[in-house]
């Protein structure tokens, strides 16, 4: 969702080539995943179609270039996103929920399953925090984003393990 | 293994604390103690640090049985076996920066000089130098604790305890103070035992043991994680 909106707030900053934009793109916001290419140029094309950006041929040796920039409304919907917070989803129904849900209504080990869980959280924060260590400062707020969702997954884990009990009954009342 | 606990159960008056707890620390490692309030994870370190006396159980350092010392070889090994670092500091208010962290190396009879170049050298590697000078009151948050991992660290301990060491921080200055204490205590070689109850502190430890009703649960130890 968000790949659209960020070229379009790459081009906002200065007119650039599919070739640079992608660059720009995996360099900010790649993290490992980089864009292909199919897609950088399909994203531009429908950019252009919905009258967002423009491109410009460019004459020269080798394929067709052309040099992309924002228009106005291009522009407007790059000013309106930024400024709307983003749904906080509930995540009511979470895997590692239904996981403790079911082991309980079978008899399973719940309890033995949250301790494994909260070592394997426990891991990731290790991982991200040698991220934070190593890398850039862009990295290093990556990591803070993705480590704070983990530490509440790591709260949810401890609350229930602390509630187990009430939960088992309820859940075999039923 | 440099510290360890068997089957340690420590209670106050009728309400147990510790349950028959286990728990192996090696040499070199850094390992966070986590739990709930009142799980007795503070209780754990205080009786692997030789602070408490375990009603029952053995508590062993390098070794050595820990809990059957007498209190003057114990207090002897505190000094200069240990560093301690608590969730306020506890520095002493009406000394300077400087003189509280020679305060350890002063205790051990080392000479005034020599111990204030320690110091200085140490508040130097925290990025204290300059504020030698200061009484403690006078210091941020962080920088009381950064004198406090200095105290803890001047007398080159085997090990570190740590109890809450970020508990009073925000969370960019509870990082930094961790990564210094966690970066220094490996460079010296020395093994890192911290309670908290806060992951990212944790996630800073090799491992991590949870204490829940008294007892230890060591998922690297049972198997449950691979």
């Amino acid at each position: 969702m968000t790949v659209p909106l960020a070229l379009l707030g790459l081009l906002e900053r200065e007119p650039s080539h599919g070739y640079d934009l992608k660059r720009d793109y995996d360099a900010f916001f790649g993290r490992g995943r980089p864009l292909p290419f199919g897609q950088v140029y399909s994203t531009l094309g429908r950019l252009a179609r919905d009258g967002k950006v423009t491109g410009q041929s460019e004459p020269g040796d080798g394929p067709d270039r052309k040099r992309y920039a924002i228009t106005p409304l291009g522009r407007q919907e790059v000013a309106t996103w930024l400024v709307e917070p983003v749904a906080a989803e509930p995540y009511l129904q979470t895997v590692l929920f239904t996981k403790v849900v079911l082991a309980l209504m079978l008899g399973r080990d719940a309890a033995g399953y949250l301790d494994a869980q909260r070592a394997t959280h426990m891991r990731r924060m290790r991982e991200l925090t040698e991220i934070k260590r190593g890398g850039p400062l862009t990295d290093a707020l990556l990591a803070d984003h993705a480590m704070f969702h983990v530490e509440a997954d790591l709260r949810w884990i401890d609350v229930t393990q602390a509630r187990l009990g009430a939960l088992a009954e309820m859940v075999r009342a039923s | 293994m440099i510290v360890e606990a068997r089957e340690v159960s420590r209670s106050y008056g009728s309400t147990p604390a510790l349950r028959e707890a286990n728990l192996s620390v090696a040499a070199g490692e850094v390992v966070a103690i986590m739990g709930p309030s009142g799980s007795g994870k503070s209780t754990l370190l205080h009786c692997l640090a030789g602070i408490f006396t375990p009603d029952t159980g053995e508590v062993w350092f390098d070794g050595r049985r820990l809990d059957t010392l007498d209190d003057g070889r114990r207090s002897e090994l505190r000094r200069t076996a240990f560093g301690f670092v608590f969730q306020f500091g506890q520095l002493v208010p009406e000394l300077t920066v400087t003189d509280n962290v020679m305060l350890p190396l002063l205790l051990g009879r080392t000479r005034r000089r020599h111990a204030e170049r320690r110091a200085a050298e140490w508040l130097e590697r925290l990025e204290l130098a300059g504020l030698g000078g200061r009484r403690t009151g006078e210091l941020s948050g962080g920088q009381a604790q950064r004198v406090a991992i200095a105290r803890a660290l001047v007398t080159r301990p085997r090990v570190v305890f740590a109890d809450e060491p970020t508990g009073a921080l925000d969370t960019l200055t509870g990082e930094h103070v961790m990564d210094l204490l966690v970066g220094l205590a490996r460079e010296e070689g020395a093994t890192v035992i911290v309670v908290t109850h806060d992951a990212r502190v944790a996630a800073c430890a090799d491992r991590e043991v949870v204490v829940r009703d008294g007892r230890v649960c060591d998922p690297y130890a049972t198997g449950a994680v691979r």
